[in-house]
């Protein structure tokens, strides 16, 4: 069956999506990315879409709850280099998506991440339970 | 010079009369043209026939003799079209012509069918050539008028600006439609992928007014931009389109605003962790050091 791969980068998960996203296999990637992200106990997620053309509301909410989901497990999501025309789609079909961190290109999200999750973990480290977005 | 034509110059008296006559029992727009004028006008084609060179045919209209008449029709076209004729109105004027120069016909050849058949069917047609030129003027005067505007939305269109490394600006000028903000919105965003920016200042300075439907416009934008990983921050906000947004309840809480394109200038240099300072020393390289930043 056709997976996205999910690539590990010490904290982080890496998926990059080169293939045109249906319904099963947006839903497939969900499974496998929640499972991966409480395996490795990552606490970062970058998404890269740049390759990705079409996208419908479908894909669009699948993106968000994926974010949802690694937030609720404690990692951070950022998609990266979404097409103009794919931003152009999302706000038409009324997707505003509030919930994802987007980035321009791979180097940026990457940047953003370790900001973030360092900014986590130094505060964890201050208070404890910490919980600060 | 055919017998047609002459007998047009001989009783040019009696057909201006019937023509007259014809116009004014005719469904017209008093509100639009005085008597006076209608009546040169048309004394005026009917002279410009009358006179064409002797060697000049109504056969062939193409001939170098209808030339001031064709011009007459152009003028009376533009001239009728700034009145508010339409082009219908005007090829109209002109066809009712035609039933004064058929009475005359028939006056001349009312015994030989033949005859008045054939010089019928020949003033038939010139007319028509006639009612065809001034709706032909009129069409081109349109389409010169389109052609101009075109030019000038073009100039209108906005280009997108690069402020810094990885900040771009957008000053919108004139009023945002739909069709516009599409364009508007496509080429903010192709210029962010291009120049890799993290920053966007959109500055409605030049907009005159804002309704509900331009910043319905102006959050798409800013959607798909933050989409796409960057910020937008929206700036140039006049006193009275803060009052508009507020009284029509447009939420621009999630939007970063400006009242100035500087300050959002500030606010992207800021966030991109840079900042303008004063040289010490004015006169000494100053420009090499502002390039520093």
């Amino acid at each position: 069956m056709e997976r996205i791969p999910i690539l590990r980068m010490g904290n982080y998960l890496l998926v990059t999506i080169q293939v045109d996203m249906h319904d099963k296999l947006a839903l497939t990637l969900q499974d496998d990315l929640t499972n991966r992200i409480s395996e490795v106990n990552a606490k970062g997620v970058l998404i890269d879409i740049s390759s990705l053309e079409i996208v419908d509301s479908f894909i669009g909410r699948t993106l968000a709850n994926i974010a949802s989901m690694a937030k609720v497990l404690d990692a951070e999501t950022v998609v990266v280099g979404m097409q103009p025309a794919v931003a152009i789609t999302l706000v038409e079909l009324g997707m505003s998506l509030p919930g994802i961190r987007t980035a321009l290109n791979v180097e940026s999200g990457m940047e953003y991440l370790r900001e973030t999750v360092a900014g986590h973990e130094e505060s964890d480290d201050a208070s404890g339970d910490d919980t600060e977005n | 010079m055919s017998k047609l034509m002459g007998a047009i110059q001989q009783n040019r008296e009696s057909i201006l009369l019937n023509w007259l006559k014809d116009l004014k029992s005719a469904v017209r727009r008093r509100d639009l043209i005085s008597d006076r004028e209608l009546e040169t006008q048309a004394s005026d084609i009917l002279a410009a026939i009358a006179d064409a060179p002797a060697e000049t045919t109504p056969e062939d209209f193409s001939a170098a003799g209808w030339q001031p008449l064709k011009d007459m029709l152009a003028n009376l076209s533009v001239s009728r079209a700034t009145q508010g004729f339409t082009p219908s109105e005007t090829a109209i004027f002109v066809l009712s012509i035609k039933p004064s120069l058929f009475i005359l016909a028939r006056q001349l050849w009312g015994s030989d069918t033949t005859e008045l058949f054939t010089e019928i069917s020949v003033i038939s047609e010139f007319l028509d050539k006639l009612a065809l030129h001034t709706t032909d003027s009129y069409i081109q005067g349109r389409d010169r008028v389109i052609a101009r505007q075109q030019e000038e939305m073009l100039e209108l269109s906005t280009p997108v600006v690069t402020l810094w490394d990885g900040i771009v600006a957008l000053p919108l000028i004139g009023t945002l439609d739909s069709a516009r903000t599409q364009v508007v919105m496509e080429s903010l965003l192709q210029a962010i992928v291009q120049t890799n920016s993290r920053f966007a200042v959109i500055d409605i300075t030049g907009v005159p007014t804002v309704d509900t439907l331009v910043a319905q416009h102006l959050l798409k934008t800013i959607t798909a931009a933050r989409l796409m990983g960057a910020e937008c921050i929206l700036s140039g906000i006049r006193p009275q389109i803060a009052q508009t947004i507020v009284h029509l309840g447009i939420n621009l809480e999630d939007v970063i605003t400006k009242s100035k394109l500087s300050d959002a200038f500030r606010l992207a240099l800021e966030r991109s962790g840079r900042k303008v300072v004063r040289v010490e020393r004015p006169n000494v390289a100053s420009t090499a050091q502002l390039r520093g930043i």
